[in-house]
């Protein structure tokens, strides 16, 4: 064909186009405490930084045992007229916070993948809406709790020690905060070292929205600072997202305290392909499965089991797909993979690669998209002759790193994806319904996702079994960590 | 089943790649490959050698302004048979390629041997290419052999030109039917012709039926181009048509050919859009590029 030329020979690729907004950051936050931010008892302060830059964001405070201390104690305070406030008020507040979300929710967005490293296109597309819906949802519940326990009066637990981790930083805060204080409770929330901004920026909003004092107070910090939230003995109830080594330290001081206690910890989950599955989109599961937050998601599905006899050609278009990903600044428009939120992730993660390739694995790595200089990178990648001992088929890597294992017969996929301390999630592959639904009452996990991943939506409870926690966040569910349950009077 | 296609998963692929964001110079890039990838269309009961000469003219000179960065010729015109040997003579030597339908278009239903003639007759007028149907009655009652021989006919009538076979998806109506009688064609591919790299296109629609060019149905032929060249080593041409009428939503269709397929379709050898409006709007957006403005229509509509 003669016509042209100028125009096919060259290749087509995407302009970079970065996300210009920004949001309005400040040098220095306080912590939030009865409804005003204030200097911490300590003074002491630390750095957040761009892990896609190594460049300081803000600097944060450091909460102690005294300004733990003092945001219980103004959530105790609260507790009692938030909790005798007509339920239908309270939902009006929330309503008023999820829409001041939306309307914030480009700049939201932009400052948690600038703290985080997320690509805007999940902080945009994924992380901000459902943070609006969680809370337009509980906000449905306030009025209506009875209908969620029929038979029962429910009541406020009280005080509330909530701490999150930094791989969905505010979704997670609406995820603890929103169902708390629907149901008439106070709320201290801890938010992650490395990714405070979003929740102080929530924080800005829910003086906006006049809230009352002490309902939300929000805490900067590090594990100390955690500890010291989930010791306080005013505390009537803890909620904790984070790491299972972590979650079992906080068992201890709940069981000390006999104060109730839901846990959401680390998971690695299993993805399993059958080869009457619709592989082209299951090649497409998987890379949302593992890759989707550069593999910083407690539900990953790390581990991929694929049938045995469908393997090589499954192995070779997920090469091709990984191959297409776009890694890199994560304010790009076009960004599949951002940055590893911390160096010290980063670190873990290169650890347990080597580790994997010591014990025997084969690694692939077909990505090659230029990296930044600066920040912390890491390809996405996958091990193949992984074996069931291998350490990277037993421990949570939490990154974007996905060990490929094979089955033979439903019956030994089933044997082999349980077989793990972990119970989060699971995904599975295949066409037939009768085999989703009997493989997905014996897999033992929490969420079991059929034809696909790593979907969340606030009315579905989510949580895990074994050593990936107990409780569930959302849905009907997720309401009863945060109430008392009385008999009705008749 | 021939492979199955979960639609839910395929709607939701479709959908995140509609979420590229093309900007700046890969914009400017991208409107003149679909351009160059165009086959512009005119298939109505009214169409006049008149009209078909028209549409011609516009096809060799597709922008009526001289822009800094020429914009291309489009790939091909695309008329009813009686209209082809107007469309050889106003076309020349151009480059623009002349297309035909065939086959009792759109609906296929007069007897094969009607339809193979018209596809020797329209190949004999001058045409490069035939756009032909099959026979969603037979395949929608299971008679999946004689699409397969109906196909090879067709291809043996069209000797020498270039075959798109038009799957009319909004017909089959769900992504595993489409898929099917995608599987099928390459079925019917065999002959060493058929092994050159875009000797055959599957297309999705007449444009006479809704919905036509989906981005869901479009994605499933891409998916069986690709398992097809995995298999084979062939790349079997694409063509959506039908319903395409924005320069955002022609992006959006390379984005899922670059994504799917890779660079290597890029090329109107390899991937074409079947409209008649979209050039317009093309234009008006290069148009734009280049000014930053937005120009009336007046400025543009030609055809």
């Amino acid at each position: 064909m003669s016509n042209t030329p100028d125009t096919t020979q060259t290749e087509w690729d995407y302009a970079p186009t970065p996300e210009r907004t920004r949001p309005d950051i400040a040098s220095e936050y306080g912590l939030f405490i009865n409804g005003e931010f204030v200097e911490p008892h300590s003074g002491r302060t630390f750095a957040t930084k761009n892990p896609a830059t190594g460049r300081k964001l803000a600097m944060v405070s450091e909460a102690d045992e005294v300004d733990v201390d003092r945001a219980v104690k103004s959530a105790k305070s609260a507790g009692g007229k938030w909790a005798r406030l007509k339920p239908s008020e309270r939902a009006k507040y929330m309503f008023r916070l999820a829409r001041r979300l939306q309307e914030c929710a480009r700049e939201l967005a932009v400052l948690e993948t600038m703290d985080g490293g997320k690509p805007i296109r999940e902080s945009r597309d994924v992380d901000l809406p459902l943070v609006a819906q969680t809370f337009f949802y509980h906000a449905g519940w306030a009025d209506k709790l009875h209908w969620a326990f029929p038979g029962c009066t429910p009541k406020p637990v009280g005080v509330c020690g909530q701490i999150i981790p930094w791989n969905f930083p505010l979704l997670m805060a609406a995820w603890k905060i929103a169902p708390a204080i629907a149901c008439g409770n106070t709320v201290v929330l801890k938010p992650a070292e490395t990714t405070p901004l979003t929740a102080l920026h929530l924080a800005r909003l829910l003086q906006e929205i006049e809230l009352p004092d002490g309902v939300v107070n929000i805490l900067t910090g590090a594990g100390d600072t955690g500890a010291a939230v989930a010791a306080h003995e005013g505390m009537n109830k803890i909620a904790f997202t984070g790491s299972t080594e972590v979650g079992r330290r906080i068992m201890h001081t709940a069981a000390d305290r006999d104060i109730p206690l839901t846990l959401e910890l680390g998971g690695k989950s299993p993805n399993i392909v059958f080869a009457d599955a619709d592989l082209d989109q299951a090649v497409e599961g998987v890379v949302s499965g593992i890759w989707f937050n550069q593999g910083h998601v407690c539900c990953a599905g790390s581990r991929l089991f694929v049938e045995e006899c469908i393997v090589d050609d499954f192995v070779a278009a997920l090469r091709e797909r990984m191959g297409r990903l776009r890694v890199g600044d994560p304010l790009d428009k076009n960004t599949d993979l951002g940055a590893i939120n911390s160096p010290e992730q980063l670190g873990r993660i290169e650890t347990l690669v080597q580790q994997g390739r010591a014990e025997g694995a084969v690694l692939h790595e077909v990505n090659d998209d230029p990296l930044p200089k600066r920040g912390n990178w890491h390809r996405p990648c996958f091990f193949t002759g992984v074996e069931p001992s291998h350490t990277i088929a037993r421990e949570e890597i939490f990154g974007p790193v996905l060990a490929v294992m094979t089955f033979r017969t439903p019956d030994e996929a089933i044997r082999r994806a349980n077989s793990t301390p972990y119970g989060l999630a699971a995904g599975i592959w295949t066409d037939k319904g009768s085999k989703i639904f009997d493989i997905a009452a014996r897999l033992e996990a929490g969420v079991v996702w059929c034809n696909t991943y790593n979907k969340f939506d606030a009315a579905s409870p989510f949580g895990g079994c074994k050593a990936s926690g107990f409780g569930r966040e959302g849905g009907r569910h997720g309401l009863r960590a945060y109430v008392k349950l009385m008999e009705a009077k008749r | 089943m021939s492979h199955p296609v979960d639609s839910v998963m395929l709607a939701q692929r479709a959908a995140e790649l509609a979420k590229r964001s093309i900007k700046t110079s890969s914009k400017a890039h991208g409107l003149r490959l679909a351009v160059s990838m165009l086959d512009l269309t005119t298939l109505e009961g009214a169409d006049t050698p008149g009209r078909v000469r028209a549409l011609c003219a516009r096809a060799i000179q597709p922008c009526p302004v001289a822009l800094k960065a020429p914009v291309p010729m489009v790939a091909a015109a695309c008329v009813y048979p009686r209209l082809v040997p107007v469309a050889r003579t106003a076309l020349g030597d151009s480059g623009v390629l002349v297309a035909s339908v065939a086959t009792a278009f759109p609906s296929g239903q007069s007897s094969l041997e009607l339809r193979l003639r018209e596809t020797a007759a329209a190949v004999v007028a001058g045409a490069d290419e035939i756009d032909m149907v099959i026979s969603r009655g037979l395949f929608l009652s299971g008679r999946y052999k004689d699409v397969v021989d109906e196909i090879r006919m067709v291809r043996d009538a069209a000797s020498g030109a270039h075959l798109k076979v038009i799957l009319e998806t909004g017909e089959l109506e769900t992504a595993d039917n489409i898929r099917r009688a995608a599987d099928l064609v390459l079925k019917a591919a065999v002959s060493d012709a058929d092994l050159e790299h875009g000797a055959i296109f599957l297309k999705t629609s007449t444009g006479k039926v809704s919905p036509a060019a989906t981005p869901s149905s479009v994605l499933v032929l891409l998916e069986a181009a690709r398992a097809h060249y995995r298999a084979t080593g062939v790349r079997l041409g694409i063509k959506p048509a039908g319903g395409i009428r924005t320069a955002k939503q022609a992006l959006h269709m390379l984005v899922m050919v670059r994504e799917t397929l890779g660079q290597a379709w890029l090329t109107p050898k390899l991937f074409r859009i079947g409209a008649s409006s979209l050039l317009d709007d093309l234009v008006r957006q290069l148009l734009r590029m280049e000014d930053g403005r937005y120009t009336s229509m007046d400025e543009v509509a030609l055809t």
